[in-house]
């Protein structure tokens, strides 16, 4: 569909119980559902004549460690023919495990072992899962809210040993982290007055 | 008497000039040809998107120089976009018109490499001593603008960091009038060599289904017959305004990619003249003053300015809560960025889409079956630059 808005409603009526939400902000459509529905979405956003979604743009996840459901999951795609783009997502708790879209879309795989690696977040059915980006045998999961930015082992090449070691990081100075926020915003009768101005003229 | 035989596996770098990078590849060869390849990446991995949720805005844009760095403002190109469709700013003309010079010059130094060094996995060295002498003056032209021949960190949301000096459109024009001829002398050398055609016509063919579902952009998709091209369908800054062609390629094997590559060039080459012949003075940053920085000579009189300056260099600019993916036509395929703010001054996240990451993952599908002398043809046809692959 050419439009957004009738894309909307197409997705809203055919998918109506498997779709929480949808918005349309910055010419995107943005789609919340849930980790069961997941894949019935995107094999219908793929095939379906209307939306043509036929490609997987990324995958990723974005951490909200204060939330009950940390992982917030994230899919975008595109679609050529009708020069759209969607954004799906959906929520998990810590320990869930999602299921893969490696079936759907041969060029998942790489995305979700980076989302394994990053997140620590297990796929189902996924054809080799492995870490891809961290080191052989790197511990943790680096893009999580409470990682450390400094993390926790460093390696160097250690002359009595012979071989690259790895030791936990030693920091001349700790990481410093300013915070510059003021909570001074202004006087508030001067915002309303400039904002009463503006509305007048 | 009958013989086992077992299937070789072979190690390709992480240090192999042809690997373009720090790639290992594990190759599994039954004889010459290869059955099996799983890239091994991150060697070049560091941590590009946690730095970023540690910076403010302003922090963040050198680190997309180092991602592709043969291509580097075409990067920080996405970034810019992403934060002022949040903020809502305007970017005064002039600046999107130096913005998208510089994105073309990014893109004919990447052309340039890739091209010249693909050549040269093959075989031919002339071509790269040719190309580079072309590259080093495009370098110029980025130091000349930003300070530095490499990471320029030189786009801001909002415009970019300072004017052109004087001389450099001149100059820029100038080049554009001698540079088709170094294209059409690479050209002689390549286009109709015969050792170059037997190496790269009909390896590694993609179609059009599978450009589609291995997430191909750029120049892997329009080689394979897509016409895609996001400063076309989904133009960005003054692409509208612009008269250029997409050159589509028809078998999607490595040959057509490489005639893609040096169309482009010279589509490049006529967007440049295009905005150079467009543009006119003005102002090269908005206006506002909580986003882009205040002029020197104004801190030194003005309280205000000061004030702002100070603002902006500690605190940096408060971006409301939002989220949104912007993507770029970057000379490799569709450069990303998929950013969450959540009104501080620093991105809660931001997910860098690279292109090579997706085209690199396909390497086992497209090398099933050749030989092993065909693995840095493909490669060198792919366009890998591993620091957007690892970030």
């Amino acid at each position: 569909m050419k439009n957004l808005e009738d894309l909307e409603k197409k997705i809203n009526s055919e998918l109506n119980t498997k779709i929480n939400n949808t918005e349309i902000k910055h010419n995107q459509i943005y789609i919340e559902t849930d980790k069961e529905d997941i894949i019935d979405v995107v094999i219908f956003l793929k095939t379906n004549q209307d939306t043509k979604f036929r490609q997987l743009i990324d995958i990723t996840v974005v951490d909200y460690p204060e939330q009950n459901q940390r992982f917030e999951i994230v899919y975008l795609f595109l679609s050529h023919e009708f020069n759209q783009r969607l954004i799906v997502k959906y929520s998990i708790a810590e320990n869930e495990v999602i299921p893969s879209l490696t079936s759907i879309f041969p060029s998942a795989n790489w995305m979700e072992r980076e989302v394994f690696d990053m997140y620590g977040v297990s796929l189902k059915d996924h054809p080799d899962l492995r870490r891809i980006l961290t080191d052989y045998g790197f511990e943790g999961h680096p893009l999580r809210k409470d990682f450390p930015l400094t993390g926790h082992s460093e390696v160097r090449y250690s002359e009595d040993q012979k071989k690259v070691i790895s030791e936990p990081v030693k920091l001349e100075q700790n990481y410093r982290n300013f915070d510059y926020e003021s909570p001074w915003e202004g006087t508030r009768y001067i915002k309303e007055e400039i904002e009463n101005n503006d509305k007048k003229n | 008497m009958t013989k086992k035989i077992k299937n070789l596996n072979l190690n390709f770098g992480p240090q192999h000039p042809a690997a373009h990078g720090v790639l290992r590849l594990i190759l599994e060869l039954d004889g010459e040809i290869v059955e099996k390849a799983d890239p091994h990446i991150g060697l070049l991995h560091r941590g590009t998107e946690k730095l970023i949720e540690n910076k403010t805005y302003m922090q963040a844009v050198p680190y997309f120089d180092r991602l592709d760095y043969v291509a580097p403002m075409n990067q920080e190109h996405a970034f810019a976009l992403a934060v002022e469709k949040i903020l809502k700013i305007d970017v005064p003309i002039r600046a999107q018109y130096i913005r998208v010079i510089f994105c073309e010059i990014g893109r004919i130094l990447s052309h340039i490499l890739n091209v010249t060094t693909q050549a040269l996995d093959v075989g031919a060295l002339t071509p790269s001593l040719w190309g580079f002498e072309e590259r080093e003056t495009l370098m110029t032209f980025y130091e000349r603008a930003s300070g530095s021949r490499l990471h320029a960190n030189y786009f801001r949301a909002g415009g970019v960091h300072q004017d052109l000096p004087k001389g450099l459109e001149e100059d820029i024009s100038k080049f554009c009038e001698t540079f088709p001829k170094i294209i059409n002398d690479l050209e002689s050398l390549l286009t109709d060599n015969r050792i170059f055609k037997q190496r790269n016509v009909d390896i590694g063919v993609v179609t059009k289904e599978d450009a589609l579902d291995y997430s191909f952009s750029g120049v892997m998709i329009r080689g394979s017959g897509v016409p895609w091209d996001l400063r076309k369908s989904q133009p960005y800054d003054c692409y509208e305004s612009l008269d250029f062609k997409i050159p589509v390629g028809k078998n999607g094997d490595c040959y057509d990619r490489y005639l893609c590559r040096i169309e482009e060039m010279k589509e490049s080459v006529s967007i440049i003249k295009q905005c150079l012949a467009k543009m006119e003075k003005g102002p090269i940053k908005s206006l506002d003053g909580k986003i882009s920085p205040p002029p020197k000579a104004d801190i030194k009189q003005s309280m205000e300015a000061l004030i702002h300056h100070f603002k902006l260099f500690t605190e940096g600019y408060r971006v409301p809560k939002d989220e949104i993916y912007t993507a770029v036509e970057a000379p490799k395929g569709e450069f990303g960025v998929y950013l969450i703010s959540d009104g501080s001054s620093k991105p809660y996240k931001c997910k860098i889409r690279a292109p090579g990451f997706s085209h690199l993952q396909s390497m086992d599908y497209l090398i099933k079956g050749h030989m092993l002398a065909d693995v840095p043809a493909v490669l060198g046809s792919l366009d890998i630059v591993f620091g957007e692959v690892d970030r």
